[in-house]
């Protein structure tokens, strides 16, 4: 695996200049293999984590459990393809075992999330059945700890 | 009332604080402060190895241990520098288990130096083999190396140390604070040096794991020359367990039989804790966490050295443990000075080199044990601190 990769997953602002001095690569050499990576879709895109609690913006997640009808010659995909058409929906995965889709869905309350559940998913032919799970409290969000600013306890020595 | 300046040994009141402690206490009362001083790891024990602590607790297993430690942990050392290293020790009779590396050193120079017996000691170099030396009664000689040889010891300033008194040489590599390395072929011109001589050696390869490049060679796997060495290594820079406390010794049997001794009066056992947890880190299952932390150990030092070098603080290539030792002689202050400078107007705390041994002087130590956020961050300050330092 390249570790430009994982320098650019653990931080994305880090310089050209940066990167090449931490994989002992020249800056033209940085630059060609992540202009290929986004070329190839293996860099999808730079966003940045934030904890939106916060902030003064008004944020709910969801995860919903789909249970839907495979569509014949399609499989999957095509009920996925359909539900990720929405801006509410972060992300969409077929799982193993219970249920089929696993999505993540963000809205400003628990209402508006429940009325995009009622409105939108629920109604669709291929979808059985829906179960939605509120994030109470987050935790760790992408290998962060969201609940507390991780503080540096070692004590001096005289090392 | 007490006259404690006539109870206390004057061997131990002899001794020189370590020159590092002060910095810190000066950061300590300051806000704000960016530290690159720290000498261990940043990143927690692999949760595998914490969790076999753990468990071992909950079995119930809170016993001494073994004298010597836990057979089952010397077997996998045993085990380990064999995989690794290409080097054969007996977990029987050729393995101690101690209190971190630092144990070991001492026990080991405990065991061998009498009284007038010299002690050479290539600085810059850790803090403790010359106080350790002079509690043991012997004379530490401090063999000053160069930036111009990477901080490597040389065959000729051995040869040029060495007295009929000379009973020890330690070799501190992968070094701290440099991050000097000895390859195969230098380690070969020390040994060829040692040849026909009694001359033992200590060698101190705690940062071995931390080797970049290639891969580290151990001094005992030089042709003749395991007989004469003990090799210190511990789990606390390759797998992240400082504050476990644990380390280990191999050498001859009749050595590590009399440190043992030695271990078995002072310490009686390692912690036992520590030991289950150990067991657990040597096995293959940790290898890639372990992997992980030494190849972000790595794109750290690429990161911080091309920095510095860029903005006029020049360094040598350091391949091994996690410091850099740049010259700030382009400056003109000197090691203590920049380093009160730096503290005062950029609050970024780094130790004045010489607080490693005289030849340190003109160097500061920079720790990489930080997250890359954390590094750009005080080197970012560093350069302003450097600009100011022209505008002057």
């Amino acid at each position: 695996m390249d570790t430009l990769l994982i320098a650019l997953e653990n931080n994305a602002r880090l310089s050209n200049r940066q990167l090449a001095a931490m994989l002992g690569k020249t800056e033209e050499e940085v630059e060609a293999a992540i202009e290929a990576y986004e070329r190839e879709g293996v860099i999808l895109g730079y966003k940045t984590l934030i904890n939106w609690d916060k902030t003064d913006r008004d944020l709910c997640h969801a995860r919903i459990e789909l249970k839907v009808i495979p569509q014949s010659g399609h499989g999957f995909d095509e009920i996925a393809n359909q539900l990720m058409q929405y801006d509410q929906v972060e992300t969409v995965y077929l799982m193993s075992g219970a249920y089929d889709l696993a999505l993540t869905v963000r809205g400003k309350s628990f209402k508006d999330v429940a009325l995009f559940v009622s409105q939108c998913l629920a109604p669709i032919d291929a979808v059985q059945s829906t179960s939605t799970h509120f994030v109470l409290k987050k935790y760790k969000e992408r290998g962060k700890s969201v609940i507390e600013k991780e503080i540096d306890t070692r004590e001096v020595t005289g090392l | 009332m007490m006259d404690y300046s006539h109870v206390l040994s004057s061997v131990v009141t002899g001794l020189k604080p370590s020159g590092i402690r002060r910095f810190f206490d000066l950061a300590a009362e300051m806000d704000d402060v960016i530290s690159l001083g720290v000498g261990e790891p940043d990143f927690k024990t692999p949760y595998a190895i914490r969790r076999a602590g753990i468990e071992s607790l909950e079995k119930g297993y809170t016993f001494y241990t073994a004298n010597a430690g836990l057979m089952e942990l010397r077997q996998e050392i045993s085990t380990y520098l064999h995989r690794r290293f290409g080097v054969d020790y007996q977990p029987k009779t050729e393995i101690l288990i101690t209190v971190g590396g630092s144990e070991a050193i001492d026990g080991c120079i405990r065991a061998l130096v009498e009284p007038g017996d010299e002690v050479l000691i290539p600085e810059p170099c850790f803090v403790c083999y010359d106080p350790l030396t002079r509690m043991a009664g012997g004379v530490p000689v401090a063999i000053p190396t160069k930036a111009e040889n990477a901080f490597r010891l040389t065959a000729d300033e051995l040869r040029a140390a060495i007295t009929p008194k000379t009973k020890l040489l330690i070799l501190p590599y992968p070094n701290n604070p440099t991050g000097a390395v000895m390859r195969r072929r230098h380690l070969e011109e020390i040994a060829q040096v040692l040849r026909g001589t009694n001359i033992m050696v200590l060698s101190d390869e705690i940062y071995g794991e931390l080797t970049y490049e290639e891969p580290h060679v151990s001094f005992a796997s030089i042709e003749g020359m395991q007989e004469r060495t003990i090799l210190v290594s511990g789990f606390s820079k390759a797998y992240a367990m400082t504050g476990w406390r644990l380390g280990y010794a191999a050498g001859p049997a009749p050595i590590i039989q009399q440190m043992t001794k030695i271990h078995q009066f002072a310490i009686m056992s390692a912690p036992t804790t520590a030991q289950y947890a150990a067991v657990k880190a040597l096995k293959p299952e940790c290898d890639e966490e372990i992997e992980r932390m030494a190849v972000e150990y790595n794109m750290r030092r690429g990161l911080i050295v091309d920095s510095l070098n860029r903005m006029g603080l020049s360094c040598f290539d350091p391949q091994g443990a996690f410091y850099v030792f740049p010259s700030i002689q382009s400056t003109g202050l000197s090691s203590e000075e920049f380093c009160e400078r730096l503290l005062r107007s950029q609050k970024v705390a780094v130790v004045p080199g010489s607080a490693f041994g005289a030849s340190g002087e003109g160097f500061v130590r920079i720790s990489y044990s930080y997250s890359v956020d954390h590094l750009v961050e005080a080197l970012k300050r560093i350069e302003r601190f450097l600009q100011e330092l022209k505008a002057q």
